[in-house]
């Protein structure tokens, strides 16, 4: 994973509630079997539209998304997460995120900062095209503070791989495996 | 202490709580398909890992399979095979399409009985709470996580809260585990369980057959729980009892000894309580864009300027123009171009038998495309061997095979522009079944009302009979 510290960049505004993976990535473009690539798909079917928030120029060539409550709710699709990286967000900024999408953003370096309502709506309050630094170390985002669970605060800044630091456990990963033998086999269904 | 549900199956798989980390879960059963695992399995493969135990690990074709004999489009047919080659690479069984057991991924889990109380289940899909309803701690996941899952049996989760969603009462003649589903979402909305796993509880619940708990454990994604869990008891022991990989002889007495310790102690306590008394509740129509926009067939079109929070109100505005639908309207006037009845949400045997009794001698109106599509291969055949497929298509409904088809409609079933659904499936969200189509969310009785009147009905005036 590409390590997160901190960034400045222009902020895009889509002030709009429970924004759901389907936007951020219809069906139609899940059946690549690459990771990369998804960013000229990013909200296809809204970017159609001239006055989509993101087609602004102003909102061109940003690096954070200030958004609305619940956002990344619905599928569990990890292209949503591959497609905002891909097109140029580095950070996304919200009341509040659905768990799988927060989950996956943290896994692939999308730093997901859940922001009180106000301190966002101030943000949000300069528009598309502000700048705007955020400070992971710090934990900063312009002026104000936010919360960040310091196991995934130290992942992100240091880019550790999930996989690795699991696999450092594997002493007990393997004790657990053979006090507790399991009650299925698939292979044995035939 | 006293434990709930979700405290037992989580304490029990704790593989590691390292210091200053999430939390290490043991995964006991992992279930895959073709569009979240390709750049999972690419990922062991470029490490040089792999998959640490394929015996608890299945895979199946679902989302972008053909339902008719149309082909599967190139994208769709390459995504098939590589799912074909990394199965085979890495020692992953998988039933692929043809097999006969194949199916919707979270059909086919408890219809083998590999779904059972008390185990943790993963799925790169937010529907995996479907197997909650066996009273199993089941949780959807990302591309990442699965190839974390592939190469370690392991998730690292933080603990998430819980929540009990008590339903009581019991359900009035023609309104289905569905409608008490969705009713449930309307009121604490798609957000309303963010961070916790929901356990369902209640007398609706405890009366319910395994297929309507799997209904309501599958929208809790809907509703933004981690997870949905039902507590086991004999109604999960005599579905399961018999199933392929369900245990046998004296290990199965020995299962029923574990499984019946499961269930929440009464005295246990839960993050946040919601009670839902259904006694009043109606066949539930969805009108918006997500499933907490929702409102009783009775009811009509509601007008956004009743919404007191701005950016609900926003919503909700935004949601009528895309459905083209005017604040006021009678839900009964809004007339459908599409059915579909199927999907992980409702396309089990018993969601067929209620929809077939509904039309059973009955025609399709003449301006309905409706198609069925079962969850499974199994489901299909045993659905065929009731003549459930000969009531259907003598109605004028499309009788397909397995797969998640127009639910998402990655493979060729898909609404066109301005087609108007009702739809069995779980999400109504802008252009989830097809580009500028128009979903209404309902039960598989109101979907088969709703497909020989073309326009939406109360199921209750056709239901002379009580629907199981």
């Amino acid at each position: 994973m590409k390590p997160f510290r901190r960034t400045t960049g222009r902020v895009a505004v889509l002030d709009r509630a429970d924004v759901d993976t389907d936007q951020l990535i219809p069906k139609q473009f899940l059946k690549r079997i690459e990771r990369t690539g998804f960013g000229e798909f990013l909200f296809y079917d809204w970017m159609q539209d001239d006055g989509f928030e993101l087609r602004r120029p102003e909102a061109q060539g940003a690096a954070i998304l200030l958004t609305g409550r619940n956002f990344g709710c619905g599928s569990s699709r990890e292209h949503a997460a591959w497609a905002l990286q891909d097109y140029g967000f580095e950070v996304v900024v919200a009341p509040s995120f659905g768990d799988i999408f927060r989950t996956n953003s943290l896994k692939i370096g999308l730093l997901p900062v859940t922001l009180p309502e106000d301190d966002l709506r101030a943000l949000m309050a300069e528009g598309s095209g502000a700048e705007l630094t955020v400070d992971l170390e710090a934990q900063t985002i312009g002026p104000y503070g936010f919360d960040f669970d310091a196991f995934d605060r130290r992942r992100l800044l240091e880019g550790l791989d999930d996989i690795g630091l699991t696999l450092r456990h594997e002493e007990e990963i393997a004790a657990f495996e053979a006090a507790h033998p399991s009650p299925i086999d698939t292979r044995a269904l035939g | 202490m006293a434990r709930t549900l979700f405290d037992r199956v989580w304490d029990s798989h704790l593989v590691a709580e390292p210091e200053g980390e999430s939390p290490l879960l043991y995964v006991d059963l992992h279930l895959v398909h073709e569009v979240t695992s390709p750049q999972a399995f690419e990922g062991l493969r470029l490490a040089g890992r792999r998959v640490r135990r394929p015996d608890l690990t299945l895979a199946t074709m679902d989302h972008n399979v053909p339902t008719d004999d149309r082909p599967a489009d190139d994208l769709a047919a390459a995504q098939l095979e590589a799912l074909h080659r990394n199965c085979k690479e890495f020692g992953v069984p998988l039933y692929a399409t043809g097999s006969g057991r194949e199916g919707i991924v979270h059909v086919i889990g408890p219809e083998l009985g590999l779904s059972q109380p008390g185990l943790t289940i993963v799925c790169g899909d937010s529907h995996t709470s479907t197997h909650g309803a066996v009273g199993a701690l089941a949780i959807g996941i990302g591309t990442s996580e699965v190839e974390h899952v592939l190469a370690t049996q392991t998730l690292p989760q933080r603990r998430p809260k819980t929540m009990r969603l008590e339903l009581s009462g019991s359900l009035p003649l023609g309104v289905t585990a569905k409608d008490a589903i969705l009713g449930a979402i309307g009121r604490i909305g798609v957000a309303g369980a963010v961070g916790h796993v929901i356990e369902y509880a209640g007398e609706v619940v405890r009366g319910l057959p395994m297929s309507g708990r799997m209904t309501i454990c599958n929208m809790s994604i809907e509703a933004g729980a981690r997870a949905g869990m039902i507590a086991p008891d004999d109604t999960t022991f005599a579905y399961l009892e018999g199933r392929p990989a369900a245990p046998q002889g004296a290990e199965w007495e020995r299962a029923l000894d574990r499984w019946r310790a499961l269930p929440s102690d009464p005295d246990a306590t839960y993050d946040r309580v919601v009670e839902i008394d259904v006694r009043e509740l109606s066949p539930q129509v969805s009108w918006g864009t997500n499933p907490g926009m929702v409102v009783s067939v009775d009811g009509v079109v509601p007008d956004p300027a009743d919404f007191e929070d701005p950016a609900e109100r926003d919503a909700a505005e935004r949601a009528l123009a895309y459905m083209a639908l005017e604040p006021g309207t009678p839900i009964q006037e809004i007339e459908v171009d599409r059915v579909f009845i199927g999907s992980c949400t409702n396309a089990r045997i018993e969601d067929l038998r209620e929809a077939a009794a509904v039309v059973a001698g009955m025609r399709v109106h003449p301006r309905v495309r409706a198609l069925v599509v079962p969850g499974s291969a199994t489901v299909k055949r045993q659905a065929e061997e009731e003549g459930l497929d000969r009531v259907f298509e003598a109605a004028g409904f499309e009788w397909r095979r397995a797969g998640c088809s127009m639910c998402l409609g990655m493979n060729p079933d898909i609404l066109q522009p301005g087609e108007r659904c009702a739809s069995t499936s779980n999400r109504n969200f802008e252009g989830r079944q097809g580009r500028g189509g128009r979903t209404h969310l309902v039960s598989p009785s109101m979907a088969a009302a709703t497909a020989l009147a073309g326009h939406f009905v109360d199921v209750r005036e056709l239901a002379l009979e009580p629907v199981a």
